[in-house]
């Protein structure tokens, strides 16, 4: 059983730049074709500043993310072949674009099992917040064990 | 049905259907790179055999991707407020991902029209395997 005492940790802020060669990569991997997400001549034609992101992206930015200690893998130290996604959530309330720094922070929110403890859940949560200190997005996700 | 048509919605408009695929282990590869996810339960076929499973198989997350592209394909690259799923299978090699959603409702928030959307993805002639809402602006 994972320790309930890990609710509660928290990474420390970390930034990372919006890219436009990794935004490119993760087009072409989700066959994405709107070139308003990887042309910046697009993206003005169709009236956006710079080249906005997918709403799935927060989630990549989270990833590349260079925190000291993942919270799942080195803190709760979870086994990553037991594990599987459970769900997630994206809310967007300012649109997060190429050329942006974008300051993560992530923490655990809940950890808790179904089943006899067959099944256990981390509920990781993250705020997003870019160079202006802006809410971008809040991000919810949902591990579970298979024990 | 383009942006500007948006509109006009209604609760039971559905959206037009996203497929893609077939996923094979270079699109695996090319979404481990492309969103940072390096969990080789989904590039390494030894490592996901030691977890229980026959090969590897799909992030979730790229089946994500493409029900979000069905949601900026429809509304833009900027409308999506809230996008949300729970994945309930496993999508395997070889699958070809169907994205489907239909409108529930009309809301206003913050001075935003919204449509309140039920999202699913599923394996072409096979389960269903993320189920989802999102709320998009629609003006």
């Amino acid at each position: 059983m994972i320790d309930r005492k890990h609710i509660g940790a928290a990474t420390e802020e970390v930034s990372i730049e919006v890219e436009l060669s990794q935004l490119r990569l993760f087009c072409q991997a989700t066959g994405e074709t709107n070139p308003v997400f990887f042309d910046a001549d697009a993206a003005r034609a169709a009236g956006h500043e710079t080249i906005p992101t997918p709403p799935t992206y927060p989630q990549t930015l989270l990833n590349l993310s260079p925190f000291k200690k993942n919270l799942v893998l080195d803190v709760i130290q979870a086994d990553l072949a037991r594990m599987l996604h459970g769900e997630q959530v994206f809310e967007h309330h300012h649109p997060i674009r190429v050329g942006d720094t974008i300051r993560m922070r992530q923490s655990v929110a809940d950890i808790y099992d179904k089943k006899g403890g067959a099944l256990e859940f981390i509920v990781l949560e993250t705020l997003a917040r870019n160079q202006d200190d802006i809410v971008c997005a809040t991000l919810k996700s949902v591990a579970v064990i298979r024990n | 049905m383009s942006a500007h048509d948006l509109s006009m919605l209604e609760a039971g408009d559905a959206l037009p259907t996203l497929t893609a695929g077939p996923i094979t282990p270079l699109t695996l590869a090319l979404f481990a790179g492309g969103s940072g996810d390096h969990n080789p339960i989904h590039v390494d076929k030894a490592f996901a055999a030691s977890a229980g499973f026959p090969d590897v198989f799909a992030h979730g997350m790229l089946s994500m991707a493409y029900l979000g592209r069905a949601l900026t394909d429809w509304a833009g690259p900027a409308a999506v407020r809230q996008f949300g799923v729970r994945f309930a299978a496993i999508t395997p090699l070889g699958a070809s991902v169907a994205c489907t959603g239909r409108v529930e409702a009309i809301v206003e928030h913050d001075g935003e029209r919204l449509a309140k959307l039920a999202l699913q993805a599923a394996v072409v002639d096979g389960p269903v395997t993320l189920v989802g809402e999102a709320l998009v602006r629609i003006g």
